[in-house]
């Protein structure tokens, strides 16, 4: 009977498609990865003295513990922090806890949400608690970048954009005692251009920039 | 918006085209049979999968014979791929499970089998959370290749029914009715189209910084001492293939906002070509294989304005900003070193325009991958994927799919504009009679119907608004949420405004976790239903197709290769999608796109 027929075929067919699309195709986009992609394969990582302290293309929580009665405080068994002023900050994240790369997630607020509005006004409150202070003639939320305020997409964006950053370093020059200058010339340094030109948005990494902060 | 945000859809449909011609020329070599450049190096692999799968394919299949064996074909798929999900945890021998994830719940389960095998790739998990490295390549990604192939050959079986000319001696013989072969077309394509091109792509993405390895998850402390976790997993090669062959499942839970999955705006922009690349290049195929490339022309000028169209309002939509950003007091204009607009869900690196191309990108096709949170996008903005959708994936589509189904509508407007002149229909030649716009009609109508019924099922119970998470949506965004659902899985899309959920996660690694049952099985049935039922159709016009006598074209035949055609084929589909879907669009996305206030 043809039924029976086709049946076996396609399971046979299935296997074969599975050998060859299931784990050929795979290990020849490996093995290729691994001998001519080598640090792009594994993730762009990034070591300081043997020690690995993330990748350049997944973004951080830099932040600092809350301490209640000397010890972390915890809610709902999540570590709770705040941004160590010393560092750039990367953009809010919808993940738990924030930029959490083992588990990423959208935060889905919707465009006419009294939820998504509450949500970037505290994010909005928060970068300007954080910055406003050293910011000449101080922040208010109209100067404040889209992105600061915007919860990212992957929960774990890496880059913030140039006039964020900008604003910033007012914060992270003062803290550490350093000529604005100086911090102006690294976000520079670390800002990456359109691809070729003219794909994508010009952003700054940072992780690279908060690194490059240390080696001061 | 900025003169980059407009240049890049302006070069990305140039560069599109000038991709898709020369492909149309090579997959209309591969689908008739001519030698191609790629012989030397496949035709011996070809053959021997024939010998292994045991066929013969100088024998022609009739439609039901072709339809018989996509649908054993497809039935062993979905088994053994609901079989491999269901045992994740045996298969942790191979060490392709390093973080030791459990098993799929089966309502899960059975959701995203029946996802992956329509081509929808709607996804019920989160990848890094819940699937091994064994389950994403050798279950899912296998169906990634497989599900694309079987709708090419879908679209190639439907155009062969258009365009073979039977002479009058054979017309009874079993030649005759031969629509093709379903596993020569399925080997083919595989082969000759899909396997070499993912290669290129998922080499050009590796070099970009998209990982592929097999790695345990990395956990480290970072410079201020807080413990992180890096995910990893072999992912270029997934992640070609997820777009060439437009399904759109993300390795990771935000798909294709994950740096390691689009790490920035270059392969943001080779994601995009990707995914409409063997949609528009098979337009260029149709147009060869009737042998008038003016055909084809038609079809793909009718896509291109329609694409053009949705990039810009959607582009102009993002960049004005959302009621929820203004209320808050943020000023969304671009300024210096900022790019404005509504940037909640979206990345820094790719911007609004890249942002808002690539969703309208995925979702004209049934690709449904997404470099941002649709849930986030403005009322209006939200809208254009709505839109796309209800235009029933005919904007390009899936691959394959969109071919036949916007034939299905060319066959429409011919009927139409016959009617108007009072002619019998004619297409290429052959008379479109009663039971051909029987099936037409069918075959159209049954991907809206499904997505209504199952959204007014999901609606009115309290098992279905289960799915809905009322701590942040409600009001239209709930049904917005519950609508879109329903009409990304019978348009086998698999984009979501992804707080709808069929899946509940208390910690990681799949233990304690659970489906929400309704929307799982729900969703599962309108996806099968709404992938085969037209695949049948499609086929079954190709079978009356085929054997028709071709009348040659005369002074009075309506012409379908030329302007005005163009014109009666776009008001006949937004017309078919505005009178299904405008009630119910209504209620969710165009009042959000009105007002200014929240909810």
């Amino acid at each position: 009977m043809t039924i029976r027929k086709e049946l076996v075929r396609s399971l046979v067919a299935m296997l074969v498609f599975t050998l060859l699309l299931g784990v050929a195709y795979p290990l020849v986009v490996t093995g290729i990865g691994q001998l001519a992609f080598r640090s792009q394969a594994n993730g762009e990582l990034v070591h300081v003295h043997g020690r690995l302290v993330g990748s350049k293309l997944i973004g951080q929580n830099f932040a600092l513990p809350v301490y209640r009665h000397g010890k972390p405080l915890y809610q709902h068994g999540v570590l709770v922090t705040r941004p160590d002023p010393r560092y750039f900050q990367t953009r809010p994240s919808g993940t738990t806890p924030a930029d959490n790369d083992a588990a990423t997630s959208f935060a889905n607020y919707g465009p006419n949400s009294t939820v998504t509005e509450k949500a970037i006004a505290a994010n909005i409150a928060a970068y300007i608690a954080l910055n406003g202070r050293y910011y000449p003639g101080g922040l208010t939320a109209a100067k404040v970048p889209v992105d600061a305020a915007d919860t990212s997409a992957s929960g774990v964006d890496p880059d913030i954009s140039v006039a964020n950053a900008r604003i910033q370093a007012y914060r992270v020059a003062a803290v550490r005692h350093l000529p604005l200058g100086t911090v102006d010339a690294l976000v520079a340094k670390y800002t990456i251009g359109r691809s070729l030109g003219f794909l994508g948005e010009p952003s700054v990494d940072v992780l690279e920039l908060n690194l490059a902060l240390d080696r001061l | 918006m900025t003169v980059y945000g407009w240049g890049l859809i302006v070069v990305f449909a140039l560069v599109l085209t000038a991709l898709a011609l020369p492909l149309g020329r090579y997959m209309a070599a591969v689908y008739t049979g001519q030698r191609t450049f790629m012989d030397p190096l496949l035709a011996r692999p070809e053959h021997l999968l024939y010998r292994v799968i045991g066929v013969r394919v100088d024998r022609g299949q009739d439609w039901k014979r072709y339809a018989t064996s996509l649908i054993a074909f497809s039935l062993v798929g979905w088994l053994l791929l609901y079989f491999i999900l269901r045992t994740q945890t045996l298969w942790s021998f191979t060490g392709l499970n390093p973080m030791g994830y459990h098993s799929m719940p089966w309502n899960v389960a059975f959701n995203t089998v029946s996802s992956f095998l329509t081509n929808t790739n709607w996804q019920y998990y989160g990848g890094e959370t819940t699937m091994s490295y064994f389950s994403q390549m050798a279950g899912l990604a296998v169906q990634n290749f497989v599900s694309a192939a079987v709708g090419i050959s879908v679209a190639v079986a439907l155009i062969r029914g258009i365009v073979t000319h039977v002479a009058t001696s054979e017309r009874d013989s079993a030649k005759a009715h031969s629509i093709g072969n379903f596993w020569q077309d399925l080997v083919r394509t595989v082969l000759y189209v899909l396997l070499p091109i993912s290669l290129i792509i998922a080499l050009i993405l590796l070099s970009q910084g998209v990982i592929e390895n097999f790695s345990r998850y990395l956990s480290f402390t970072g410079i201020t001492h807080i413990a992180q976790t890096l995910a990893m997993g072999p992912v270029a090669s997934q992640e070609a293939i997820k777009l060439l062959g437009t399904n759109g499942g993300g390795f990771f839970n935000t798909n294709s906002a994950h740096p390691f999955e689009n790490s920035n705006g270059l392969t943001n922009f080779v994601e995009m070509l990707a995914v409409l690349l063997i949609p528009a290049a098979l337009v260029f195929t149709y147009g060869r294989m009737t042998g008038n490339r003016r055909q084809g022309y038609a079809i793909y000028a009718t896509m291109m304005l329609m694409f053009l169209g949705a990039a810009a309002v959607c582009y102009i939509a993002e960049a004005h900003g959302s009621p929820a950003q203004h209320v808050a007091g943020l000023h969304t204009a671009v300024r210096a070193g900022t790019t404005g607009g509504n940037m909640e869900g979206k990345e820094q690196r790719f911007g609004i325009a890249g942002s808002a191309l690539f969703n309208v990108v995925t979702t004209v096709t049934s690709c449904g991958a997404v470099n941002s949170a649709l849930e986030s996008f403005t009322g209006i903005g939200g809208a254009v994927p709505f839109a796309n959708l209800s235009a029933s994936e005919v904007i390009f589509g899936g691959v394959g799919t969109g071919l036949y189904s916007i034939l299905l509508y060319v066959l429409l407007a011919v009927f139409l504009g016959g009617l108007m002149v009072g002619r019998t229909p004619e297409y290429i030649g052959k008379k479109v009679e009663a039971r051909e716009i029987k099936l037409v009609a069918l075959g159209i109508l049954i991907t809206p119907l499904s997505a209504l019924f199952s959204t007014a099922l999901a609606t009115a119970t309290r098992a279905g608004r289960a799915s809905i998470d009322t701590a942040i949506a409600h009001g239209p965004q709930a049904f917005s949420e519950t609508l879109y659902a329903y009409l990304s899985q019978a348009n086998n899309n698999g984009s979501a405004f992804a707080g709808y959920s069929g899946f509940v996660q208390p910690v990681a690694g799949n233990v304690g976790s659970h489906g929400i049952t309704f929307a799982d099985l729900l969703g599962g049935f309108t996806m099968l239903f709404a992938r085969y039922a037209p695949i049948l159709f499609a086929l079954a016009v190709a079978g009356t197709l085929v054997n028709k006598r071709v009348s040659p074209a005369g002074l009075g035949t309506m012409r379908t290769d030329n302007p005005t055609f163009v014109v009666l084929l776009i008001g006949v589909i937004v017309l078919v999608g505005a009178l299904t879907f405008f009630p119910a669009l209504l209620l969710g996305p165009i009042v959000q796109g009105l007002t200014g206030h929240l909810y």
